[in-house]
């Protein structure tokens, strides 16, 4: 660890972009009350991308949604350069939905199918009144350009494209009004494997041109892995462990951490022979009325007495490294 | 050991508003008794038109098998020129399938138990009582808790791993000789998917039965198959056994999509190597090699003539010019 001290305390000393304080957001429902995040704190450096991770239903979008205000949050607040997000109004809100953009899932269902692919991309630059005529071509096709676009394809339409062109098309959007904080919520999951690997590459490239600050979700731990900084890993509405991205795969605290690192399936036959898994008795439990307690307890294979009713804090175990787990708590 | 299943030269094909997409174009391979073969490729390359052919579940129109034969069991039984009411025999008791989404491939309206006994009682004539009871048996093969209450509940009453465990009770309930998985964990979250892999591997090793498992996660491929075919735009490209595609792939797509799937136990973190370009479209596929536009190796002779499958060694094969004598001799490689 004595290595990467000096990065991370130079890392440390710049302030957070984003500041999340138990941030809860519950949704009604007909028989109680869902709690997709709850009680989720974090911060995020400028100019870091971090991955949030977890399975289906632990809250990673729900969470992404509530910072961008798409949600308004139950209790809890988001500070966004220091200004509560949930509570701008007039030009301060204005100024805050230009500064943070979203990149959708589905590149199917994200685009106005009736729209021209300018017209989309530029939607923001009408709406907060950047650019026009012109200067907004230009930079309608210069965006296009940076993503990897042709600019005649400014007059096509999005039926016109493949699922990897349109998840460009995605991120040409969100890069239009030139946003220094991008939640990109499964940006390839819908992807093949090959295309994939081009999103990825070019979201690097734009970080490192623009200095972006990314927020990445997605349930791909082996994609989380390679592009970002830090990662935190949900379950059940809560953060369970955060840590650098290397450090958490190496030394992975939280059981389920543990268990998630163990579940995949590395592409290597060899590898694959000689790996001991750690399979998962059980399903998720639902959110609506969870247990009391740490939530990972009733499929926990390292559960104590005290977990079923205590529920555990996140706590700092290491520089850098987190964990919600009361093995780790003296 | 015996060959189960035999294709031979598959081809087919689909109608459309815009043309004749040719899906399969000409698919060989053979699978023998108690053998995991995964089928890989990408969207669109066949795969699941392949599957889904040798079951006969295409709806024609629009498919039509062009050609090709698929010799099954050890009488060779062509498959293709069986009657519906002869499939039907076959399909359920000697092949059964596991398809990719456990949500949609449930019968909502049925109890699982009937859902679990209707093939029991079909196939094997069985009264329902036993039926029943081999039903009870089967979920708790495939690890249901509480079986006896289970049998009796609909499918939304259960979660994704749970549904998915439901359908290969179905499909293993007949014992059949061959189960097809198509893509049977990709809806699944990695902790439930790591359970049905071990469950399929638990089931293949009990009952010797063949599977073959159609997917486009290479984790997934190297955890349970022995033999794996790459497909790439309705041909299979390369095949061989696990160790021959993952260690000593020839065919530049496949060493493409190797290069370009991420590894969790991968420190590094250079650019990633994307197969830059798109699939070619089916409506009017290229006359040389299909992955010519895409290949870093072509040469002439690739965008003119399509290179047949080749022998590398043993089982391994595959469809490349680079392959050839004459162009060993001249290619840096």
């Amino acid at each position: 660890m004595t290595g990467t001290m000096g990065v991370s305390d130079s890392m440390a000393a710049s302030d957070p972009i984003l500041e999340v304080r138990n941030l809860q957001k519950y949704f009604q429902v007909t028989n109680g009350v869902l709690k997709a995040v709850d009680d989720v704190s974090l911060s995020i450096r400028r100019g870091e991308t971090f991955g949030l991770v977890g399975e289906s239903g632990c809250g990673k979008s729900t969470l992404g949604r509530t910072i961008l205000r798409l949600y308004g949050a139950t209790k809890g607040q988001v500070l966004f350069k220091g200004e509560n997000v949930h509570q701008l109004k007039g030009d301060k809100l204005k100024k805050f939905n230009r500064a943070m953009q979203m990149v959708f899932q589905d590149p199917y269902a994200s685009l106005n199918p009736r729209m021209t692919v300018g017209d989309i991309i530029a939607e923001g630059i009408d709406i907060h009144g950047l650019y026009s005529g012109a200067e907004r071509r230009e930079r309608v096709s210069e965006l296009l350009h940076t993503v990897g676009l042709l600019e005649e394809h400014a007059s096509r339409f999005p039926h016109e494209f493949s699922g990897g062109q349109r998840q460009r098309i995605g991120i040409a959007r969100a890069l239009a009004i030139e946003p220094e904080f991008i939640i990109a919520d499964e940006p390839v999951s819908a992807l093949d494997v090959s295309v994939q690997a081009q999103v990825i590459n070019l979201f690097k490239r734009l970080q490192q041109e623009k200095w972006l600050t990314y927020l990445f979700i997605a349930h791909d731990l082996a994609m989380v892995k390679y592009i970002s900084d830090r990662i935190g890993v949900m379950y059940l509405g809560a953060l369970v462990e955060v840590a650098r991205s290397n450090e958490l795969y190496r030394q992975p605290l939280h059981p389920y951490t543990e268990a998630l690192l163990s579940a995949i399936p590395i592409p290597d036959p060899e590898v694959e022979r000689q790996r001991e898994r750690i399979i998962l008795e059980g399903d998720v439990p639902s959110p609506i009325n969870p247990p009391s307690g740490c939530r990972f307890y009733a499929r926990c294979p390292k559960a104590m007495p005290e977990c079923q009713t205590e529920t555990p804090a996140l706590i700092q175990v290491e520089e850098e490294h987190e964990v919600a787990c009361h093995l780790y708590k003296y | 050991m015996q060959n189960i299943l035999e294709v031979k030269d598959l081809k087919v094909s689909f109608h459309t508003y815009a043309g004749e997409v040719q899906a399969v174009r000409g698919v060989s391979f053979d699978l023998k008794e108690g053998e995991v073969l995964a089928i890989v490729g990408e969207s669109g390359c066949g795969k699941s038109v392949t599957s889904q052919t040798i079951m006969r579940l295409i709806p024609s129109p629009p498919s039509v098998i062009k050609g090709g034969s698929i010799l099954f069991g050890e009488n060779k039984v062509d498959l293709l020129k069986l009657s519906s009411k002869e499939m039907e025999s076959i399909r359920g008791s000697e092949i059964g399938m596991v398809f990719q989404d456990p949500m949609t491939s449930l019968n909502p309206t049925m109890t699982i138990g009937k859902q679990i006994t209707e093939g029991l009682v079909k196939h094997q004539g069985l009264s329902k009582e036993k039926a029943q009871k081999q039903a009870l048996e089967l979920l708790t093969m495939v690890g249901i808790p509480r079986p006896q209450t289970r049998i009796k509940q609909y499918p939304h009453e259960f979660s994704g791993g749970m549904r998915q465990r439901v359908m290969i009770a179905i499909a293993l309930a007949c014992r059949p000789k061959l189960l097809i998985a198509d893509e049977p964990t990709t809806a699944l979250d990695v902790t439930i998917q790591a359970q049905i892999l071990d469950l399929l591997k638990d089931l293949q090793e009990q009952t010797g039965s063949s599977i073959i498992m159609i997917t486009h996660n290479l984790g997934v491929v190297a955890e349970i198959a022995q033999r794996v075919a790459v497909m790439y735009a309705g041909k299979i490209v390369e095949q061989g056994t696990v160790d021959d595609i993952f260690y000593r792939s020839q065919h530049p797509y496949t060493k493409g999509l190797l290069h370009s799937v991420l590894r969790l136990d991968d420190e590094e973190k250079g650019e990633l190597v994307p197969i830059e370009g798109m699939p070619p479209d089916l409506l009017a596929p290229p006359e040389g090699c299909a992955f010519a536009a895409r290949c870093p190796h072509a040469l002439n002779i690739c965008l003119k003539e399509d290179p047949q499958p080749q022998i590398v060694q043993g089982e391994h094969q595959a469809a490349c010019w680079l392959l050839d004598e004459r162009a060993q001799k001249t290619a840096v490689r």
